[in-house]
């Protein structure tokens, strides 16, 4: 292990770390305009040219805040369950390509990380270690809309992982390795080589399977706000609660960054266009969870859990059945 | 250099959780450190090169500690601490003193002897999935079915113990149908 990869793999890190901090403060700028124009009204406005500083008047706002700790709530658990959340969201990120390789002074660089041979697997194992926060933060909090919440992060885990476990599984054993790179390259051929058209029944369950992951509108359940408060963050304030928050949007910028690497060609032939590509595939999913936010109701607990198990998982092994009679025949 | 460093940071850091575990007398600390021993496991994992056995590590354990967290919630109140009742306290010490050597002279015994082999040593050029395939549906594919019918026996056993009343769904119903249920359940 050199020095030069060394620095090199700090520097992407570093990079990684401040693009998408600072993404998902816009992350939020973006929602709020978004859902503003759809319910015709015209969102944050006055701080800056089209409310454009918003963002950092939340950060100040967040960063100087009192971090009250209430007395009842179990200390140190309260206190580590914000950090899981936005922790695991960005080390999800070592797995996956940006951009394809370019060069840069005469310096080929790939922008990833840690190109291990299993990163799906990594990736979907990390982010499901983020909804440790949510639970911990709702057990520890001593507030039984906290502890609603903590008890539905539960059951969210254990439903949409079954679904976006199986879902996953029929792409991978088309393309044969768990590498973001390998899925990327085994499309690379265009439009016509997309997984999406053999498998476009994974896509949507894995789709869906996103949006409970990162716990966004239809699966807003966790933390409901016409039903228990804030649940997990209730208690919480300052810079604890926007680190939650940091990792909720950090998640869905890097789902939305999955969802296409995985079934609609990714970065393509790696050239700039196939880059470009990316980004717009990227605004558009990340687009799609705002658009949702606005259009759809939120569902119940026990609909999300019977829409997993009884619907969505049995969809899915049939999938999965499917695609290997066709790969064996 | 760095998987010396990486080994003893993990090592150090497995070893004080799930003492933490043992040691603690409240449920939370307790499911936590249980979750973040688990975790810092599969360091050990990618330390070695095993990067698949690693990442299912992760997986499979937030997913069993988190099924430990719904029970938790369930019988403690998880923010207060549990009243153990303490037995002869050399008993236990003395008993788990002994379990931990016997664990580590049975594991320790082959390397010291140096009769450890591998069986099936990796292949190179082959990825660590396709390896542990490999291994999984020649040498070991009778346990490895076996092992997969005692859980779908496991499985059938908690469906029929928890669905006494599968064929009542809640989803399914509209709201009046619900209030009915409700009315029943309050003059029953």
């Amino acid at each position: 292990m050199d020095t030069a990869y060394l620095i090199e793999t700090i520097i992407k890190v570093v990079v990684i770390l401040l693009i998408f901090s600072a993404l998902a403060g816009i992350g939020t700028y973006f929602e709020r305009k978004v859902l503003a124009f759809m319910q015709r009204r015209l969102g944050p406005m006055y701080v800056g040219p089209y409310g454009l500083l918003q963002v950092a008047a939340d950060g100040i706002k967040l960063f100087t805040k009192e971090d009250i700790i209430p007395t009842n709530v179990v200390r140190p658990i309260f206190k580590i369950a914000p950090v899981i959340t936005a922790a695991t969201a960005f080390m999800a990120a070592a797995a996956i390509p940006f951009f394809p390789q370019f060069t840069l002074f005469g310096y080929t660089v790939h922008p990833i990380v840690a190109d291990v041979n299993i990163g799906i697997l990594y990736i979907l194992g990390v982010m499901a270690i983020g909804l440790y926060g949510p639970l911990l933060g709702g057990m520890a909090s001593a507030n039984k809309f906290s502890l609603l919440s903590a008890a539905r992060t539960a059951a969210v885990f254990i439903s949409y992982e079954v679904v976006s476990g199986l879902a996953i599984l029929a792409p991978i054993m088309m393309v044969g390795s768990l590498s973001l790179i390998d899925f990327n390259n085994y499309q690379a051929g265009g439009i016509a080589n997309w997984i999406v058209w053999s498998q476009p029944v994974a896509f949507v369950l894995f789709w869906i399977a996103a949006f409970a992951e990162t716990g966004r509108t239809p699966f807003h359940l966790i933390a409901n706000d016409h039903e228990i408060i804030d649940g997990f963050g209730t208690e919480y304030s300052g810079m604890r609660w926007g680190l939650f928050f940091i990792g909720e949007y950090a998640n869905m910028f890097f789902i939305s960054f999955v969802i296409p690497l995985i079934f609609l060609g990714g970065y393509g032939d790696g050239s700039l266009l196939g880059a470009l590509g990316l980004i717009a595939k990227v605004a558009f999913f990340f687009f799609f969870f705002l658009w949702t936010r606005a259009a759809w109701p939120d569902v119940r607990p026990d609909q999300l859990m019977w829409l997993c198990w009884k619907v969505l998982m049995p969809l899915a092994v049939i999938n999965v059945v499917i695609t290997g009679l066709v790969m064996m025949f | 250099m760095f998987e010396a460093i990486a080994f003893y940071l993990f090592a150090f850091l497995t070893i004080v959780m799930f003492f933490i575990t043992v040691t603690t007398s409240q449920a939370l600390y307790a499911l936590s450190a249980l979750a973040a021993g688990m975790i810092f496991i599969s360091a050990f994992f990618f330390i070695l090169g095993a990067d698949f056995l690693g990442a299912v590590q992760i997986i499979v354990y937030t997913g069993a500690v988190m099924a430990l967290y719904a029970f938790g919630m369930m019988f403690f109140d998880s923010t207060r601490e549990v009243k153990e009742k303490q037995g002869n306290k050399y008993i236990i010490v003395g008993l788990s003193t002994l379990a931990a050597i016997l664990v580590v002279v049975i594991f320790s015994a082959p390397m010291v002897s140096d009769k450890i082999v591998a069986l099936y040593p990796a292949i190179d050029g082959v990825g660590n999935t396709q390896e542990v395939g490999l291994v999984l549906f020649t040498k070991y594919l009778v346990p490895f079915e076996v092992a997969a019918i005692m859980l779908l026996v496991a499985m059938v056993a908690g469906i029929v113990l928890a669905g006494k009343k599968m064929d009542l769904s809640i989803t399914l119903m509209s709201d009046s149908e619900i209030e009915e249920q409700k009315n029943k359940k309050v003059l029953s």
